[in-house]
């Protein structure tokens, strides 16, 4: 196919699945339902693939889907449905406009050793079981944080002037939000990234994708072997060089009339670019065109060994590791041993090797208890969502975040069964609890415990005191959030290193009613 | 506008019909001495019937809400939904008689009804299932956000002991009439949350009357100037343990009963003895007769009673 059509096509369809994915993470009021998330996510590579290694083929095919694409088209995935590469593609286009010259991309050498330096990395971390590079580098999941970081606070803000507005007119449709920072050192990634990712587009098109993205590498192996590619017709060309200009692949070696089919993100702004009708999209000629291409045979190897090892093999040295103790730290206030995992993420440790910190359920959460982790799990697990019971805690009716996590990460936890999960266990600090110390009633704690695990037994005078029945906890955090002590509560939550299952609280007779006024 | 009709004219019949049962059965109200709020009783009790057709009797006994509300009046009705919880486990305030209240204040002629509360749970969700939303909405009521700082403002409470200064929904300031509709229920701290508790549920930071003495803040909180006009107690479902949010339905005794009085004091005394208290113990409400804020004595009271 020549012409502008294919370009037309890829606009329209990017911005479809940029304001989708927008949405996606600015839905602060959670209108989407349940059933929205699976859709929508389902094509994203790297939480696809993560979830095909947890919970095999029957949760997750997605990425297998986006294999084929590219090995038939190439990397249509790039340009069409990862919402990184769309915003990019935003970028670049505003920086085309403040600069004419930006908008000229010409061919450029690619950065192979470092492209596939960060492959390697990335894929061997998989292998032994970690998710730490990818949650870096997941295109993706660095979108997401983006949006989470950067969009939502806008989009509150917003909101908050509307509803203020609507306010003074007696309409409460909108509600006020209050803003909060997550913690300051949680926006140090985000903040690198915007940087490095926005001044790239900005400037060199999609130098990213073809330099430091693992999912863009990976996918441009396969290209390799694609059946589609943008060819030139050898009769037509002139030689003008403004295909290369075109390219925000810098890709487009018009000098030798080769195409870096590993670079391509099939964008198709050459194919319009063309004066003469000398560039098409279409299956790859036996010939001259391939024959060029020099195949690598330890390429092919590379592509097929990833394959086997990304899928199978990883469930099998996954299997024979030997759990890592999550990081004990020190500074953490309360003298908490373990951090608490969300319901559904069954332990710390599988946890933190398939979560790549998209931060969707950090958005989904109506209570805001999820929130980015700085060292609690260790550095190297830095930005996973972890329960933040100073913040906010785990509404007892609710399970979002298994709803909306793409990675497996959180799996899908029923109701019923969310409400007998044990996070963690809340543990009693005396010494810190306004009724021992002031003498005063509280028991804001207990008020908040959805199972009664946190309750009042009788203490010195008239006064009660909470104490904890740890079968029956759920480690919600409800009792945490609750304690009005400062600076440290009297009541914490300590995680479960691996989650457990509560005991169900007691079923009691229903009470008797009185027949009369007892006044 | 057919359904507003409909609940209009139903709403007539049935005011109607207990009239017509209060005068036939209780002569008293006839000769109930006017009391200085205007209310025929200190504290009007129902028993036996939903919530709805009790609230309509006893408003009626009590002089039926046009002696609380005038035309042209702003309304703020605050109930209490702390809980994301259904409207069966006895944790909020019964959504039927929130709705029955609001339909009550517009036929007294009352330009808007507003509803709020600052709930313990996700406000968004207690809203929603607590069903206040919906019987706000169907009753035609507003209901207005209460979950960010924005919509409170800072205010001083007169001698105040431990609560000097708190900030309090702008609603409760803007609004011509406010009424109190509390549910009774057991709670773990307080041992009992009724109409003084309940207004925990109209200031932001609640965490400052826990640190601060909470049975003392309570009581403070009742010197400040905008007191309720009005106090409506839920006793259909009555928490007896397990409380303020319940664990299961067996924490619940179906009393059937709803107290209606301007005093706060005696209504919550009204909700102790429900619940098989003495007044006296529960620390807040006996601070609050201390300090006047109304009558603990039930004995010296004139309560009218009626059963459904």
């Amino acid at each position: 196919m020549r012409s502008s059509a294919l370009r037309h096509i890829r606009t329209v369809f990017s911005v479809l699945v940029l304001l989708i994915f927008v949405y996606l993470f600015i839905d602060y009021r959670g209108t989407l339902g349940e059933n929205a998330f699976g859709p929508i996510l389902y094509l994203q590579f790297a939480p696809s693939l993560l979830k095909f290694i947890i919970a095999g083929v029957a949760a997750s095919t997605g990425f297998i889907v986006i294999i084929i694409l590219t090995l038939i088209t190439g990397r249509t995935y790039c340009s069409f449905l990862c919402p990184l590469g769309i915003l990019q593609d935003l970028f670049s286009r505003m920086g085309g406009m403040i600069k004419r010259r930006f908008r000229r991309y010409g061919f450029k050498k690619p950065y192979t050793w470092l492209r596939y330096f960060i492959l390697v990395l990335t894929a061997g971390i998989l292998l032994l079981g970690g998710v730490y590079v990818l949650t870096i580098l997941d295109p993706y999941s660095i979108f997401g944080r983006f949006m989470t970081y950067f969009a939502q606070p806008v989009v509150l803000l917003i909101n908050n002037l509307l509803a203020s507005l609507l306010g003074k007119f007696d309409i409460y449709s909108l509600y006020r939000i209050d803003i909060v920072a997550y913690e300051l050192a949680a926006y140090f990634i985000p903040v690198a990234f915007l940087f490095l990712v926005g001044l790239l587009a900005f400037r060199y098109g999609r130098l990213y994708c073809n330099t430091v993205c693992p999912v863009g590498t990976f996918l441009g192996l396969l290209s390799k072997l694609s059946i589609f590619r943008i060819r030139f017709e050898e009769d037509k060309c002139t030689r003008c060089g403004r295909c290369a200009m075109a390219c925000k692949s810098s890709c487009i070696d018009f000098l030798n009339k080769h195409i870096d089919v590993s670079r391509c993100v099939n964008c198709f702004n050459c194919l319009d670019s063309c004066s003469e009708n000398a560039m098409s999209y279409g299956p790859v000629r036996l010939g001259r065109s391939t024959q060029r291409e020099d195949t690598d045979p330890s390429r092919r190897n590379f592509i097929t060994g990833s394959l086997l090892l990304l899928t199978g093999a990883t469930q099998l040295a996954h299997a024979q590791d030997d759990p890592p103790v999550p990081t004990k730290d020190s500074t953490v206030r309360e003298d908490r041993l373990y951090p608490v995992s969300p319901p559904g993420s069954v332990s710390i440790e599988s946890y933190i090797s398939r979560c790549t910190a998209c931060s969707l359920c950090i958005i989904a959460c109506p209570t805001k208890v999820l929130q980015p982790s700085v060292s609690e799990y260790g550095f190297a697990s830095i930005m996973q969502p972890r329960m933040d019971f100073h913040r906010g805690f785990c509404n007892y009716d609710c399970n979002r975040c298994t709803d909306v996590c793409p990675t497996g990460a959180i799996m899908p936890l029923m109701i019923e069964a969310k409400k007998l999960t044990q996070i963690g266990k809340a543990v009693f600090i005396k010494e810190n609890c306004i009724v021992h110390t002031e003498k005063t009633a509280c028991g804001a704690c207990s008020e908040h415990c959805p199972t009664k695990a946190c309750h009042m037994v009788p203490y010195e005078g008239n006064l009660l005191i909470p104490e904890v029945k740890d079968e029956i906890c759920i480690g919600c955090g409800a009792c945490e959030y609750a304690c009005p002590t400062k600076p440290y509560k009297a009541i914490f939550v300590d995680g479960n290193p691996t989650h457990e299952a509560a005991l169900k609280p007691e079923a009691v007779e229903l009470e008797a009613t009185p027949e009369d006024f007892p006044f | 506008m057919k359904r507003r009709k409909f609940l209009r004219s139903s709403l007539g019949a049935g005011v109607a019909a207990g009239a017509m049962m209060s005068f036939g059965r209780y002569e008293k109200l006839l000769g109930g001495k006017p009391l200085p709020s205007g209310a025929n009783y200190d504290l009007v009790a129902v028993m036996g019937g939903e919530p709805a057709a009790m609230f309509d009797l006893g408003i009626q006994a009590m002089g039926g809400m046009g002696t609380f509300v005038s035309k042209g009046q702003k309304v703020l009705i605050k109930p209490n939904i702390g809980w994301d919880v259904v409207p069966d486990k006895g944790a909020n305030t019964n959504p039927a008689l929130v709705r029955r209240v609001i339909e009550h204040c517009l036929r007294a002629g009352a330009k808007e009804v507003y509803i709020f509360d600052n709930t313990c749970d996700n406000w968004v969700k207690c809203y929603k299932n607590s069903g206040i939303e919906q019987a706000a909405k169907d009753a035609g009521a507003k209901m207005v956000p209460g979950g960010s700082e924005s919509y409170y403002q800072e205010v001083t409470i007169p001698n105040g002991k431990k609560l000097t200064k708190t900030k309090v929904h702008e609603l409760v300031l803007s609004s011509d009439v406010f009424i109190n509709v509390p549910v009774l229920k057991h709670h773990s701290s307080a041992r009992m949350t009724g109409a003084l508790k309940n207004m925990m549920g109209v200031v932001w930071d609640r965490g400052y009357w826990h640190r601060n003495d909470l049975n003392q803040c309570i009581a403070d909180y009742t010197l400040f100037d905008k007191k309720p006009a009005l106090n409506i107690m839920d006793a259909y479902n009555v928490m007896m343990r397990n409380g303020p949010r319940g664990v299961s339905v067996g924490d619940l005794s179906n009393m059937k009963s709803l107290m209606i009085s301007t005093d706060w004091v005696a209504i919550d005394a009204a909700g102790a003895k429900m619940m098989g208290k003495e007044p006296s113990s529960i620390e807040h409400i006996a601070l609050a007769a201390a300090m006047g804020a109304g009558k603990m004595d039930l004995s010296s009271m004139n309560i009218h009673r009626m059963k459904m």
